[in-house]
């Protein structure tokens, strides 16, 4: 871990302000992904700029009928909050999903959406890796990639986006709000993370002092038809190998809508409209539901240690679909 | 049964105490003033050489007092010799800083030493280091051959063969052969290793070390640096989890002395979680299991081969393919251990070494005939049953294995078995069931032991071995108490110190029966001086008496079953005017009476998994483990170490294995988020039983030890158990949700 | 998809230490003023500062759950937490909970069902449990078994330590 400085913001714009004069400077939340990349050296920052104590810790109502989460708000207190347990269960279960009860008690909701990949050789700077340090290479395609992508991967970096959380605020559409030295703006969560390209090392689009302020779940929860469905090497505190938020407004036996998201496949959370618009008016079978994983699995491409996700995924797909339909059974 | 019987009663960790209060102190734990830091500086490759080292940035903060490396370290010792220790295996040990070139990744190349620890580990992170890198080989199914390993180690005994084995195959009505392979693990222990260097005033060395055995590195220490014992004494009351990779003394043990050698200065270097994968771990294995059977189900011939992984230094060996020449009765065996130098750091002994994936590749193989030949696995077992150890052509000392299978399938449940693979399902979930065997050693080590009664009664007995968990303090305390007639509160067991008698390595099991025998035979010289004394009273009512006539219970000699005839302590040391009895013995294994017989541990474990057909996810539901281990000692702990066994086995099973990139010669998921131990949802309904045995040649306590026995077979039965539940046989551990799909 | 360039990688930084900053912590009911640099970890403070060793040290990282202590009665990883960043609040560490003589329902638990073998994962799985309790969202057993979870007992002592949360949260009542 290198020699940093700390201040602890009270404003937002005086936090925006300190991470934007100072190109080295990072915010810190929660602490529990950056603190760790610190001592792993993978991140630097010559300053910490502390936003725990700003006044974004609020879970409330926003105009559009929906919910708005602070970027402070632990992800503990918003999976267990009794508005978002009884309007947006599939976020709550995909929160408690993840990490552990003392992660989950100290990230927070901002922080969770810009943790980065769990890749082994982005951690081990004894590695190259084009995501750490552009131009050095990336170790993972031709190495140990058990964790990594299979859809969206470039030639660059094959990296995942490990989060749990972020794969339910994709099928939820969700809408980060960030404010920066040009002011505010909203980020449809599609725009959120991006796919890695000729420049892994960007994860996401927020720009250079842009805080996120909160984040806007729209009215529709799918509440009553939904299912996280989670795989990993053990049963709990482990990232998923792939992941599938699932929320379905049926019609009796008919699918109204569909989302479908997956996790651990792609550098972001992985939704393709086109897949789900293929259940629209259709039946909820299994046979549909195959359509489904087909479409949002097409142009799959495994790299040797992860190739069976690619069949993983696709039952997985399936299997979330089936248990979120049978769920109005019960 | 008196107030003051413990031995095979449940009894609480007397040390509980202090670590549900967070009093127990581990070696990184003794704080000192003036105490500096090492942070180990590791290599970025595997094979090559260091080319260049610029510290000049890290040398310039404030607070760094030197950097060593292999440019300005100092080299106390040359010869091998003086670097073995009692682990030691065939080869020349790995000397920290000796010289530029590079054998292992993740090797020490340096060590930073600041006044604190933040300060350490920034300027290991400015630290500059040129290499030169060769290609490395990590990949032992690379080129699946090897050359005979050597003797070298100290208990390894190489594989013989007995009739034809491969004869008798080619005859054999029923014929069976495949190939198993593990992935290398590594022992993660909770606490990572530590050494505390204090350098005391008169210079003398106090050395808090997370090891198996503070002897061991006391011998290490003072060899390699020209010390004498006196000048380094070694300390270990408690040690965060060992399973093996305490037995030889880890690196930073080297790197603390030298440091503080060097420097005049207190130091204390703790390995982060990543350098814990960067020496000994349980090597990978290749193995190919050939049996030969009628279609009665009896053995006719067993092969079982195996290549293991060691480093281009050293040749380790552990017992990998014996145990199938033990197992079961069989005429016809044929046994070969091989080994392949690659560059990784040499393997290390790990729970159950050898036995615990040796018998892997046995029990599975053994399991899959069964469905060949139609016969309930258990059914096999039975039929194959070894009355005696033929491969040391000796009978047992004991051996309650078919009480074992009897009382475990009744538990379980095992007769209502489906034979089928896939005949039970829940929904999604398929059901199965498995069965396996496990063995082990039942080993005495020359161990002593010091007692000192006082006339108020408190008892204070020590010896130099270690508590790694296993519940030493425990039940040495129960033996002591219970020889001399004490209650638990006023009998304390000290260890973990060379000033204390001399004891093995906390190892294979043998702590109980070594040190246990000590403890009771210090006890009982304690216990005839005190008789001696009793019966110089006037009138005494145990004059006469000898000392197999009386018994101690609740602080007084009598004759035994004879309240009345009581004497106690405080009126028998008044009549040998003393305040105190103190007695060290150092009890040795009775060879003659062990010889004749083989000594092993055995267990039957019976395991039910789930398994979601669809998504292979495997959930191992309930687990019975069957023990013959002789006399249990302490039943609480005893249960808790064949539970740990059970997680061991079940983790092994299903999630461990340390992954090389081939490319990099380097272990890549070298944490713990990404080597993946079981956790508590991993783990659920877990039986055992105790099945005793009366074995009075094994030592004079009857125990076997549990260390080990407890993980050796887990493995293979829940792989049989998900082959039972889903008609696929996996070879290759663990067996993750992918190789099932 | 949109892909610009957003931030600037982070380039060398100069070799200098951190300085010193004032902190106030209330640790198991003491309130101590300190001076910590930055780059502390409340784990690393209590250990080589403090001399509170009773909270573990088992990969720094977040990833075994033996650092766990509770701050303001919940429980985190204290490797993972910069000590500066805790000013004003209240830690609970291992050593704090028994009250005198008198141990914490769920140490007594612990030594009752033999929850613990080699003890280091141990304060880490009790400030753990007690956090657990405070909650007060673990009904069943498997709840229990995936909420403690974060703290990976290499010992495997986990049936015991079900069995100790089961009878704690007995004894407890939340937010005690
Ligand atoms: C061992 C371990 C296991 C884990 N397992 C899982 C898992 O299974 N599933 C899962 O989803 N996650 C898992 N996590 C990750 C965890 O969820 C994230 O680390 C956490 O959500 C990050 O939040 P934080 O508040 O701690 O972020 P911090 O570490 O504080 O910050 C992370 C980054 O975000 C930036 N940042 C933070 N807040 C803001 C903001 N409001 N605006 C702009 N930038 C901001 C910071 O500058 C920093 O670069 C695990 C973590 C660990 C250590
Ligand atoms: S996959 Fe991406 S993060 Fe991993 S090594 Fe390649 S470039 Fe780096
Ligand atoms: S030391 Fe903090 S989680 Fe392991
Ligand atoms: S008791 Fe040893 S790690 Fe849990």
């Amino acid at each position: 871990m290198n020699s940093f400085s700390y201040t602890r913001a009270q404003e937002v714009d005086t936090a925006v302000r300190e991470v934007t004069q100072d190109k080295a400077a990072k915010f810190i939340a929660g602490g529990t992904n950056i603190l760790d990349l610190m001592k792993e050296n993978v991140e630097r920052p010559d300053r910490l700029v502390d936003i725990t104590r700003l006044p974004l810790q609020q879970v409330e109502s926003n105009p559009e009928g929906g919910l708005r989460l602070g970027a402070l708000v632990s992800n503990a207190d918003t999976a267990y909050h009794p508005e978002v347990i009884e309007r947006y269960p599939l976020l709550s279960k995909t929160i408690l999903a993840g990490a552990s009860a003392q992660l989950r008690n100290m990230a927070t909701d901002g922080g969770n959406l810009f943790q980065r990949t769990r890749c082994y050789y982005f951690y081990d700077t004894a590695t190259p890796c084009n995501k750490r340090e552009p131009g050095s290479g990336c170790s993972a395609i031709n190495g140990y990639n058990r964790i990594h992508a299979i859809l969206g991967t470039s030639e660059q970096c094959i990296a995942t986006h490990p989060s749990d959380m972020c794969v339910a605020l994709a099928a939820l559409d969700a809408v980060v709000n960030v404010k920066g030295p040009e002011g505010e703006r909203q980020i449809k969560f599609e725009d959120f993370h991006r796919l890695p390209g000729n420049e892994p090392q960007y994860d996401n689009t927020v720009k250079t002092g842009e805080i996120v302020t909160s984040i806007d779940l729209p009215a529709e929860g799918f509440a009553k038809n939904y299912t996280y469905l989670k795989l990993r090497d053990r049963a709990s505190y482990a990232f998923a190998l792939v992941s599938v938020a699932v929320g379905l407004d049926l019609d009796g036996d008919t699918v109204r809508e569909a989302r479908v998201a997956l996790g651990g496949v792609a550098h972001k959370p992985w939704r393709k409209p086109e897949a789900e618009a293929l259940l629209k008016g259709q039946k909820a079978t299994k046979e549909n539901f195959r359509k489904v994983a087909d479409a949002l699995l097409q142009g799959a491409k495994g790299f040797g240690s992860n190739t069976f996700k690619i069949e993983l995924a696709h039952r997985a797909i399936v299997r979330a679909l089936v248990m979120a339909t049978e769920m109005k059974k019960k | 049964m008196t107030a003051t019987t413990y031995v095979g009663k449940p009894t609480s960790r007397v040390d509980g105490r202090a670590k549900v209060t967070g009093e127990a102190k581990y070696a990184a734990e003794f704080n000192t003033p003036g105490l500096t830091y090492g942070y180990v500086l590791s290599s970025a490759i595997a094979k090559g050489k260091i080319k260049k080292i610029d510290a000049s940035d890290a040398l310039s903060l404030d607070g760094v007092l030197q950097i060593f490396t292999h440019e300005n370290a100092p080299r106390p010792a040359y010869f091998d010799r003086k670097f073995k220790d009692d682990d030691s295996v065939a080869g020349s040990p790995f000397k920290p800083l000796y010289d530029a070139e590079i054998k292992f990744s993740q090797q020490p190349i340096g060590l930073v030493v600041a006044d604190s620890f933040e300060v350490a580990r920034y300027a290991a992170s400015l630290v500059k280091v040129e290499y030169e890198a060769e290609q490395p080989d990590t990949n032992l199914r690379r080129k699946p051959k090897g050359h005979k390993a050597p003797k070298g180690k100290t208990g390894f005994v190489p594989p013989k063969d007995r009739g034809n084995a491969d004869k008798a195959f080619k005859n054999a009505e029923v014929q069976f052969e495949a190939e198993y392979f593990h992935m290398p693990e590594h022992h993660n222990p909770m606490e990572m290793f530590a050494s505390t260097v204090i350098m005391e005033e008169d210079g003398k060395l106090k050395i808090y070390d997370k090891t198996q055995g503070a002897f061991n590195s006391q011998t290490y220490v003072t060899k390699v640096f020209g010390l004498s014992k006196e000048e380094a004494r070694v300390i270990n009351p408690y040690i965060g989890g060992g399973f093996g990779s305490g037995l030889r003394p880890q690196y930073q043990l080297y790197l603390a002395v030298m440091a503080a050698l060097e420097l005049k200065r207190s130091v204390r270097v703790v390995l982060t979680r990543q350098q814990m994968f960067s020496f000994g771990h349980r090597p990978g294995t290749l193995q190919t299991v050939a049996l030969g059977a009628a279609q009665d189900g009896t053995l006719q011939s067993i092969k079982h081969e195996a290549l293991a992984e060691t480093s281009r230094f050293e040749e380790y060996t552990e017992t990998v393919v014996n145990w199938s020449g033990m197992l079961y009765h069989c005429d016809n065996v044929k046994l070969g251990y091989y080994l392949r130098n690659l560059d990784l750091y040499t393997p290390l002994d790990m729970r159950a070494p050898g036995a615990a994936t040796g018998i892997i590749a046995t029990e599975t193989a053994l399991d899959e005939l069964s469905y060949k030949l139609n016969i309930d696995p258990l059914e096999l077992r039975l039929i194959n049953y070894a009355e005696e150890n033929e491969f040391e052509g000796k009978p047992f000392s004991s051996k309650a294995l078919r009480e074992c299978y009897h009382q475990g399938a009744e538990k379980f449940g095992w007769a209502r078995r489906k034979p089928q693979p896939r005949s039970t399902r829940e929904g999604t979930k398929l059901i199965g069931w498995g069965v396996a065997t496990g063995m082990w050693d039942a080993q005495q080590q020359k161990a002593a032991a010091k007692a000192n009664l006082s006339i108020d009664g408190k008892l204070v007995v020590g010896s130099g071995t270690a508590d790694i968990g296993t519940g030493t303090y425990t039940a040495m305390t129960m033996i002591a108490a219970e020889t001399l007639g004490l209650p638990l509160e006023d009998v304390t067991f000290k260890l973990g110190d060379t000033t204390l008698p001399q004891a093995p390595l906390q190892g294979g099991s043998w702590t109980v029966s070594s040190v246990g025998t000590a403890v009771q035979e210090a006890c009982e010289a304690v216990g005839k001086k005190l008789l001696k004394m009793a019966k110089k009273m006037k009138n005494s009512p145990l004059s006469g008496a000898s000392f197999e006539d009386v018994e101690f219970v609740e602080g007084k000699v009598q004759l035994k079953g004879d309240y009345a005839s009581g004497v106690s302590i405080i009126e028998a040391m008044r009549q040998g005017e003393v305040n105190f009895i103190e007695e060290e013995t150092t009890a040795l294994p009775n060879f003659l009476k062990q010889m004749k017989y083989a000594r092993n541990s055995h267990s039957a474990v019976f395991v039910e998994v789930e398994v979601d057909e669809d998504l292979g996810q495997i959930c191992v539901r309930r687990v019975v483990s069957a023990i013959a281990g002789g006399r249990v000692i302490s039943p609480k702990t005893a249960r808790s170490q064949i539970l740990g066994g059970v997680v061991w086995g079940i983790s092994m099973a299903l999630h461990e294995e340390s992954v090389l990139d081939h490319n990099l010669g380097r272990f890549m998921n070298h944490n713990l988020a990404e080597y993946h131990v079981a956790v508590n949802a991993d783990i659920h309904d877990i039986e055992v039983i105790f099945v005793e045995e009366h074995d009075d040649i094994v030592n004079p306590l009857g125990a076997k030890g549990l260390g080990e026995i407890g993980i050796v077979g887990v493995a293979a039965a829940v792989g049989n158990a998900i082959y039972h539940a889903t008609g696929k046989r996996v070879r290759d551990f663990p067996i993750t949700l992918d190789k099932l799909l | 998809m949109s892909s610009k360039v957003l931030t600037e990688p982070i380039g060398d930084v100069a070799v200098g230490l951190p300085p010193l900053q004032r902190v106030t912590l209330t640790i198991n009911g003491a309130e101590k003023q300190l001076e910590v640099a930055p780059w502390t970890s409340l784990l690393d403070l209590l250990r080589e500062y403090l001399d509170l060793t009773g909270t573990k040290k088992g990969c720094d990282h977040g990833q075994c759950g033996a650092c766990t202590v509770l701050v303001d009665g919940k429980r985190i990883n204290s490797c993972l937490t910069l000590a500066v960043m805790k000013d004003g609040c209240e830690i609970t560490t291992v050593e704090g909970l028994s009250k005198g003589d008198q141990l914490h329902p769920v140490q007594e638990a612990f030594i009752e069902h033999d929850a613990f073998q080699c003890g280091y994962c141990t304060p880490g799985q009790i400030c753990s449990a007690v956090g657990l309790i405070n909650e007060g969202h673990a009904k069943t057993t498997d709840d229990i078994r995936e909420l403690m979870s974060g703290n990976i007992c290499r010992c495997g002592a986990y049936p015991g330590i079900v069995a100790a949360v089961e009878q704690a949260l007995k004894v407890c009542q939340p937010n005690q």
